[in-house]
């Protein structure tokens, strides 16, 4: 799921310096299992803005909503009432949630009050970590399950760098070397062989976000 | 602030704070005059946003009244109410208000004389600090 981190709240109130009136959005999916802006998060946000902005003197009025999932139009929609009574939006939702908002309501600016950071599994309560980059052409049939697209921090393709010590990546001595964990895993697979097959050069420029916007059209789907 | 009695909401873990709390209540011993007890079933009931709700809406200090440290008969309610409580002191700072306002007090059943002394503490510490100037 997408993985995000609320922004500092001095950043936040920054945004909000000139508004009075705002609605605190969040989203029940992705941000809410992270905890950066689900219904809690939206509520917990919301009465630390109210409070900083009273003792600043000048009180923010601060209406709270949690759509089931701000990156679909028809949840949008149903925020309409409640925008038209506010100056701005603030979106915990992902960046995708903050765009949706955006291009729904065009005359309310809409900011952002996480940083959206990655493609993660919750590693245990409270930890996540980053799994997938969206790259475009998955190859995790060859890699035991293991991405180095998102794991490898020089995203290597073919057998590990000479940094790789007892496990541990030499960029982030913290994290597991990805290339040990699919080797870790191919072995326990009894699929080793697979380490000598050569994964290809990726065509970047036209599989990932190089090649620009990214688009999914299925015309059966289509109304 | 010469009349200023401060508004203490003292959260009360079923298995102590609020035994501890019936207990002072028995042996007439006196609370400060301003004080909402919130009877919660264990510590871990209390979520990072009651803390902030509390003062809020118009409290001056919070304080947890929790069992002991592995005393807590659901085994980590203290440990979360504890870990919510250092979450809830990050924002604090954040918003500009002291973190004294919301404290945590280990406690068992029989300490009702505690829980007294604790309470008459803080509202001496919060008469210093003045009105919470952050309430809606
Ligand atoms: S190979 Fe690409 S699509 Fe597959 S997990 Fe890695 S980044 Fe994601
Ligand atoms: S040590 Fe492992 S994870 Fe780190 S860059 Fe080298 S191969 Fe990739």
């Amino acid at each position: 799921m997408i993985k995000a981190e609320q922004k500092p709240l001095e950043e936040i109130l920054l945004y909000l310096k000139s508004y009075d009136r705002i609605l605190l959005s969040g989203c029940g999916a992705c941000v809410t299992v992270c905890q950066a802006g689900g219904e809690k998060e939206v509520g917990l946000l919301a009465s630390a803005l109210r409070m900083a902005r009273m003792k600043m003197g000048t009180p923010l009025e601060a209406l709270e909503a949690t759509p089931a999932r701000q990156c679909e139009p028809e949840f949008a929609a149903e925020l309409s009432e409640t925008v038209e009574k506010v100056e701005a939006v603030l979106s915990v939702a992902c960046g995708v949630g903050v765009q949706t908002l955006a291009r729904h309501f065009p005359k309310t600016p809409v900011f952002p009050g996480v940083n959206t950071t990655f493609l993660g599994e919750t590693v245990t309560h409270g930890v996540w970590e980053e799994r997938c980059q969206a790259c475009g052409n998955c190859i995790l049939e060859r890699t035991g399950g293991v991405c180095p697209v998102a794991r490898c921090a020089k995203q290597l393709f073919n057998g590990p760098c000479g940094g790789s010590s007892k496990g541990k990546c030499e960029i982030k001595r913290e994290a597991d070397c990805a290339w040990q964990l699919i080797y870790d895993r191919l072995n326990g697979l009894g699929q080793l062989y697979r380490m000598e097959e050569i994964i290809p050069a990726r065509r970047w420029g036209v599989e990932s976000r190089d090649s620009g916007l990214r688009r999914i059209v299925r015309e059966d789907l289509k109304v | 602030m010469v009349n200023f009695e401060p508004k203490i909401v003292a959260f009360c873990c079923d298995q102590s704070g609020y035994p501890a709390a019936d207990m002072a209540g028995g042996l007439e011993l006196n609370f400060p005059g301003n004080v909402e007890f919130v009877r919660v079933p264990c510590a871990g009931r209390i979520e990072t946003l009651y803390l902030l709700k509390a003062l809020e809406r118009g409290a001056d200090g919070v304080l947890i009244f929790a069992c002991y440290e592995e005393n807590c008969q659901f085994l980590r309610g203290n440990l979360r109410a504890k870990s919510r409580l250092s979450y809830a002191h990050r924002l604090l700072e954040k918003i500009g208000l002291e973190k004294e306002r919301i404290e945590i007090c280990h406690l068992a059943t029989n300490c009702g004389p505690k829980l007294a002394e604790t309470l008459h503490r803080k509202s001496e510490q919060l008469k210093k600090l003045g009105p919470n100037p952050a309430k809606i």
